[in-house]
């Protein structure tokens, strides 16, 4: 009964998105108050409708329905209560499920914050927030429907994925996706200026606080599958190239690019086709990523390896988006003049030069990710692997990192490089001796490079507050007064750039981590790292669906105990899968990563790695988005603007 | 040229990257309905070369083999790897018989299996071997670049390997890939 209820208000949720995409826009074309005024109404109504859905999805998993098809397929009675939860978006038409519910969330905000925006502006942003939902939501009703019953049932379902019961990958999905989906609203936004033909300053305010919010659960997002990779799949790197995650990079790179030059679209009104176009292009890429990589073309460890059939249907709907909004942008766009001049050498000249270098790196990614595809057609075997994003991406890094401290110190319209840079002399004369200290240190030319690199990317990003409160330059308790008028604005930019800074600090430390993989007996002790490593005991343990090998490993410095840890092969009983349990020993300066290969002959094969500054990797990436919420929260961004707080409040 | 003409064209340029790259997918997409385009198979070093040198002891009752063997038996043929302690083997046991009844040779490689075990296998689940040897110590399936079992290859009239296909056969794949391949390679 509950899944024929979720089924029903999926149906529902299909009838009334497709209203969402008719009305509003026609309304809006037709200068009719009350057909524009049904599109909040509609987009709610979306949104109760697939919450229901949703709710009735978990409700089968949690009650242990397995006449549900994919109740059956990826839960199980013995899991806990928390992954029979998270396993309704561990599996493909969950996950589906769950994309077209935080879309319809996206529309529901528009509807909820969007009070005070135009009211052919917001109707026409519902309405093309409402195409895609009616697209996407059709497509999940016909092609994959989460509430498909089998019969007869099963008595046990088939259970998670071993390597998805993880607390890190359970909540991943739902972040990520916000993230991807949140890319909706200012795509939304943009094809609707687009439709209207005008882009001007408040556009450019109102689409701001929805990228910003939608950048930061992406940057979460990506660090957590980052995260995830690194302890749980205990290849012991935090990012591998794989299609997966690049497939997640692109659309952060041009979503972080889109954020920039919103700035200049809300500061100087110039930009504003280009603006419009990275809008388009962010989602696009959402969209390629999301459900490209479930196509199955893409071959990756993260896919769910899905049968082709339904990726036609999905490349038809793709191709509709991607394809009519840029179809629109070259029939409109053209029309579009900049109104705002400005000297290259100027805050809009470096966010030019941002965009520029994301942007780039952007192309290189995407060339690497889709060359084996091109390659494919033409029936060459290749792979594109690190060194050749190593080889590309670095470079571009380089000029963008030395920029992202000048850009925030530069004036608008004009501004003169020279007394810019003298105002950082002293960033850069500490990011140097940093760099020259490593160098000697420690004789790695790349991690000293980094963390000169890092230094100068942090400090560099409180220079501009230190420029606004005049420091040193008049008394001090002048600075401290100017210090606590700053707008929160001008600190989530700074925390922003800073978090950069710490994750460029984290892979340079990572540039240094070591390993090696030796085979051990109760009892044996052997030096690494610095360290020394004594398995006390290889021991079985039972779990709740698993039953353990797990190593007692005391680690030891200089005769002192630093950590006893349990590392661990588990072996699912009903999956026949065995997991590795990874143990990290962190003190946020360096990881102790310690993976279990396993057994031959009585002895345990352990990989050890010593990761210096691991963690500084995914911390940079948290700080980057306490950054973006900061910036969030500032009240200048909320004066006139629709959202308050962006995309919070989404179901987790 | 005129500069708004230039313009138009600029702005057109997005939908052209689009347009090319949903063309690649969909041609991509078709073939893999086709089966001509697997994103996930295992592409093998041995595929277009002649098998690697081994010799290896028999099975009993069988004989043991040798790569000369292969090539100079009746071509084309197929030599499959199989352990007794592996699943899969058993479930592709049916799809192995299928092709022996269609006339087939298939030269069986216990690979890293006690005799017992193996012959005990072969009893319970049927032989659709021409010959079946042991590589006890696993060193020809090195040689073979072999990734796990079951992992079957076929070798053309000349001696030359044209597909390896890891893990178990069915009749799906059999319908599929290794009938027309065979028929094709005849």
């Amino acid at each position: 009964m509950i899944p024929e209820l979720g089924h029903f208000a999926l149906a529902l949720a299909v009838a009334i998105a497709a209203a969402q995409a008719v009305l509003p826009i026609v309304g809006a074309r037709a200068r009719d108050a009350r057909l524009m005024g049904a599109a909040p109404a509609l987009a709610v109504g979306q949104m109760i409708a697939l919450i229901a859905a949703y709710g009735c999805l978990i409700w089968s998993a949690v009650v242990n329905d397995f006449s549900v098809y994919d109740v059956a397929m990826n839960s199980s009675s013995h899991e806990p209560l928390f992954y029979r939860i998270t396993g309704t978006w561990g599996n493909h038409d969950g996950s589906i499920l769950l994309w077209c519910l935080v879309l319809a969330v996206c529309g529901g905000a528009v509807a909820l914050f969007g009070r005070n925006l135009p009211s052919a502006l917001r109707a026409r942003v519902i309405g093309v927030l409402g195409i895609v939902s009616a697209g996407f939501l059709l497509f999940t009703l016909t092609a994959s429907n989460p509430f498909q019953r089998m019969w007869p049932p099963p008595i046990q379902g088939a259970a998670i994925n071993p390597l998805l019961q993880d607390p890190g990958l359970a909540i991943h999905p739902p972040i990520l996706y916000t993230g991807y989906v949140g890319f909706s609203i200012p795509f939304a936004f943009a094809v609707a200026a687009l439709l209207e033909g005008r882009v001007d300053a408040t556009w450019g305010r109102w689409v701001r606080p929805w990228t910003l919010a939608a950048w930061c659960f992406l940057t979460c997002g990506i660090a957590l599958g980052s995260w995830w990779a690194y302890y749980e799949l205990g290849w012991g790197g935090f990012w591998f190239w794989d299609p997966v995650e690049n497939a997640s990079l692109l659309p952060w790179l041009t979503g972080t690019a889109l954020l920039h030059c919103a700035i200049v679209v809300e500061k100087r009104e110039t930009l504003k086709t280009w603006t419009v176009l990275l809008a388009i292009a962010t989602f696009s890429l959402s969209l390629c990523g999301t459900f490209m990589v479930r196509s199955g073309i893409l071959n990756s460890v993260h896919s769910f390896a899905e049968a082709p059939t339904q990726g036609v249907f999905i490349l038809v709907l793709l191709a509709i988006t991607i394809g009519g909004s840029l179809a629109l942008f070259a029939f409109r766009a053209p029309a579009m003049a900049a109104t705002g001049v400005f000297a290259p050498i100027s805050r809009e000249g470096a966010l030019v030069l941002n965009n520029v270098l994301l942007c780039a790196i952007c192309a290189v990614v995407f060339t690497g990710t889709t060359y084996p595809l091109f390659a494919a057609l033409l029936h060459m075997e290749l792979s594109v692997g690190a060194p050749y994003f190593h080889l590309t991406v670095v470079p571009l890094l380089v000029p963008l990192f030395a920029a992202m401290s000048v850009g925030p110190v530069l004036s608008w319209k004009r501004a003169d490089l020279l007394p810019a840079l003298l105002r950082l002399w002293w960033a850069a004369a500490i990011a140097a001796l940093i760099g020259i200290a490593a160098e000697f240190g420690l004789h790695r030319s790349f991690a000293a490079a980094g963390f000169a690199g890092a230094a100068w990317l942090i400090l560099g990003a409180f220079a501009e507050v230190i420029e606004r409160i005049r420091l040193f330059r008049i008394p001090l308790a002048n600075s401290w007064a100017r210090l606590q008028a700053q707008p929160l604005g001008v600190w989530g930019a700074a925390v922003a750039h800073a978090g950069m800074g710490v994750t460029v600090a984290g892979i340079a430390g990572m540039s240094l981590a070591m390993s090696t993989i030796v085979a051990m007996t109760p009892g044996q002790t052997i030096g690494f790292g610095g360290y020394r490593w004594h398995v006390l005991d290889i021991r079985k343990v039972p779990g709740p669906d698993y039953t353990a090998r797990v190593v007692d490993l005391q680690i030891m410095r200089d005769g002192r105990q630093v950590a006893v840890v349990h590392p661990s092969l588990r072996t699912f009983t009903q999956q026949k899968q065995t997991v590795t349990d990874t143990s990290i020993q962190t003190n946020l300066l360096r990881d102790l990563y310690i993976a279990p290969g396993g057994e031959q002959g009585g002895k345990m094969v352990l990989r050890l790695h010593v990761n210096p500054l691991a963690a500084f990797v995914w911390l940079g990436a948290l700080v980057m988005a306490l950054g973006g919420a900061l910036s969030l929260i500032d009240r200048r961004l909320r004066v006139g603007a629709p959202a308050r707080r962006g995309v919070v409040g989404v179901p987790a | 040229m005129d500069a708004v003409a230039r313009r138009r064209l600029l702005m057109l340029g997005p939908l052209g990257v689009a347009a090319v790259g949903s063309g690649v997918f969909w041609a991509l997409l078709l073939r893999m309905r086709q089966g001509t385009y697997d994103p996930h198979a295992l592409q093998s070093m041995l595929v277009g070369k002649h098998l690697p040198d081994f010799t290896l002891p028999g099975q009993a009752p069988s004989a043991g083999f040798s790569n000369a063997d292969v090539n100079s038996g009746p071509l084309p043929a197929l030599v499959n790897f199989f352990a007794s302690w592996c699943i899969p083997c058993v479930e592709e046991t049916a799809a192995l018989m299928s092709l022996r009844q269609k006339g087939v040779t298939i030269w069986g490689i216990a690979y890293k299996d006690r005799p017992l075990a193996a012959s005990g296998f072969l009893t319970r689940y049927g032989d659709p071997y021409h010959r079946v040897a042991r590589d006890a110590d696993g060193r020809t399936a090195i040689n073979f670049g072999l990734y796990g079992v079951p992992e079957t290859y076929v070798v053309d009239r000349s001696g030359i390997v044209r597909l390896r296909y890891a893990g178990g056969l069915s009749s799906d794949s059999v319908n599929h890939m290794i009938l027309p391949l065979l028929r094709k390679l005849a």
